[in-house]
């Protein structure tokens, strides 16, 4: 395992690198990519067993699926930084021309992404797919995805849940980013959520929650006792605790920045509150 | 004039099952998907065959669009079959988003299109499909006439790279193409030559077009007819050419005549080489229930009904 620092820094950097992508284009979503850092972090440097020289199949390695692609900036920060491509491409953050899509997109072949996302709601239907083909291939290697809470209100994930318990898809891991927050308000003002422990255990998943999101132990702790639970006749859902805009603290707690880009000096108070680890692009 | 023998009456999903059966004998990276509608996709003896290789997702289309699309990462190929309707519509944005856009490996193989799916209903009866299908970039548009063509395409579109939309039916039409035909994705089939008036038709209006192209003839006018069982990527050569020569068109389509085969042809000739067209397609209008014979008769969509147009474009030359 790495040390625990250097993944710390690690996330501070991919949190800059957020801030970066956004107020440079003055558009983008850095609210619940801050909030997820510690979860890429942790996912891509320790969990998964994963091939940067990326192959669209995937085969024999661990494969991650974003379903709410609109938190883009965290996932191109840590693809880039983890090895599938040039640090300096986050440059092209939703420029004309780019591979770095508004959402995530295949279409541009950047590397590390094996299906579009953005139109929420279908992550977990292609997970499954690929979850199992891994069966059929013999392929004992896991499918991860994530979720965004609002996103929950979408029909076909419940399709999906219903779909993955009464198959025993087993050998998947979703985690559902429990931030609270949704582009008109609370989840619990525009449409609350209800129990979704309850949920996801009448539906026959294998439930487990990460209180502390955003601490990055935990978050590695929590992930590898999900992968213990994998293989048992049943999927596995973590319900991560996490704050919407975490390590900015004007970010945090609202739903304000959920699709909104700091301004310039917005964005030097956000910088100097997450000092640059790794080096900047 | 050649003649076409109905070499008796099959239902074209029957040559997408037979068709799906083979495939999986002869292709292990061939996968099936259904919701909850084996029977009427007539899957059942690829499943029985292949129980490993068949996912039921139950009344969930849009999850199995979906999962199609996640089952080709790790080389699968998925035939997702269901109701046309429910196979486009209903699931639009997934096909857009995770098939189209993502461009997946994934055939969508829809049944019981159109107004001859019969007593279920508009509810059941899309006309608008081909439509929905072909706007998509990338998409492959197919609509086969009878069973040993849905056999052909079935086991053709396996072989083609990229996301195909195959269009068949629920009622038993004539069977006369051939058994052993080798399924070019893209190629007109020329039927009939003519020199008067072309005749360009798709899936259970060609046989129609067949019928309306012997009378025709019998009165005097020498049809062309085509058989485009390929919307998308569209022989454009094949029908300027015959344009070219007959100097007017028919299209004839058991779908509303917005965004059907009509508009893709009167797109590709006005472009190179405008002549008169008719179309016979219904007229921006939902189906309701009924036999298939009396909807057809009822919407326009048979022989008597291209022979009318046909006269009628004749005329405009």
């Amino acid at each position: 395992m790495a040390n625990i620092e250097e993944l710390k820094d690690f996330a501070t950097q991919v949190r800059r690198d957020i801030l970066r992508q956004v107020h440079k284009v003055n558009s983008g979503h850095p609210g619940g990519s801050l909030g997820c850092t510690e979860f890429f972090t942790a996912l891509y440097k320790e969990i998964m067993d994963h091939n940067p020289e990326f192959n669209m199949d995937g085969e024999n390695e661990d494969i991650f699926f974003l379903s709410n692609g609109h938190i883009s900036p965290v996932f191109y920060s840590v693809l880039a930084r983890t090895g599938y491509f040039p640090v300096e491409e986050l440059s092209t953050f939703r420029l004309i021309n780019s591979r770095l899509q508004g959402h995530p997109t295949t279409h541009e072949g950047l590397p590390g992404i094996r299906v579009a996302s953005g139109s929420l709601g279908q992550g977990m239907s292609v997970a499954l797919g690929a979850a199992q083909a891994k069966k059929l291939n013999g392929d004992s290697k896991l499918v991860y995805t994530l979720h965004g809470d609002g996103e929950l209100q979408e029909g076909q994930n419940w399709e999906a849940i219903m779909y993955a318990a009464g198959n025993n898809v087993d050998n998947i891991i979703s985690t559902i980013d429990l931030n609270g927050q949704q582009i008109d308000g609370s989840t619990e003002t525009v449409l609350p959520l209800g129990n979704l422990r309850a949920k996801f255990e009448a539906f026959g998943w294998e439930v487990m929650e990460v209180e502390e999101g955003n601490d990055l132990q935990k978050v590695i702790d929590g992930l590898k006792h999900a992968k213990t639970l994998t293989g048992k006749g049943k999927p596995v859902v973590i319900l991560l605790h996490t704050i919407m805009g975490h390590g900015v603290d004007f970010m945090m707690h609202t739903h304000a920045w959920h699709g909104k880009a700091p301004n310039d000096e917005q964005l030097e108070t956000a910088l100097s509150q997450n000092p640059e680890t790794l080096g900047d692009y | 004039m050649k003649k076409y023998t109905d070499t008796g009456k099959k239902d074209t999903r029957s040559g997408f099952g037979d068709g799906l059966t083979e495939l999986g004998r002869s292709n292990p990276n061939v996968v099936a998907l259904c919701a909850d509608l084996i029977g009427s996709l007539k899957m059942q003896d690829f499943i029985d065959e292949n129980p490993e290789r068949f996912f039921q997702v139950g009344i969930a289309e849009a999850n199995m669009i979906g999962m199609s699309a996640g089952l080709t990462i790790g080389g699968k190929i998925p035939f997702a079959g269901t109701f046309a309707n429910f196979a486009t519509g209903r699931v639009y944005d997934q096909i857009r988003q995770s098939v189209a856009y993502s461009n997946k490996n994934v055939k969508i193989c829809a049944s019981h299109s159109g107004v001859t799916l019969g007593e279920d209903g508009a509810t059941h009866q899309i006309l608008e499909d081909i439509g929905l299908m072909k706007m998509l970039p990338g998409m492959t548009v197919i609509n086969t006439c009878d069973y040993n063509q849905t056999k052909a395409a079935t086991i053709a579109i396996a072989e083609h790279e990229g996301p195909v939309y195959l269009r068949f039916g629920r009622p038993k039409v004539a069977n006369f193409t051939a058994e052993d035909q080798k399924f070019e994705i893209g190629k007109a089939v020329q039927l009939y030559e003519g020199t008067d008036v072309t005749i360009i038709a798709t899936g259970h209006l060609v046989w129609e077009a067949i019928q309306a192209a012997v009378q025709l003839n019998d009165e005097g006018i020498s049809a062309e007819v085509i058989n485009i069982h390929t919307i998308k990527p569209l022989d454009e050569k094949a029908i300027i050419d015959s344009v070219k020569k007959t100097g007017c068109v028919v299209t004839c389509e058991e779908h509303n005549y917005l965004g059907g085969l009509g508009e893709s042809v009167a797109r590709t000739l006005s472009l190179s080489h405008p002549a008169p067209q008719e179309f016979v397609a219904t007229q921006d209008t939902f189906g309701e229930s009924g036999t298939p014979e009396q909807l057809m008769e009822k919407y326009g969509l048979n022989a008597d009904a291209i022979i009318k147009a046909a006269k009628k474009v004749v005329k405009r030359k």
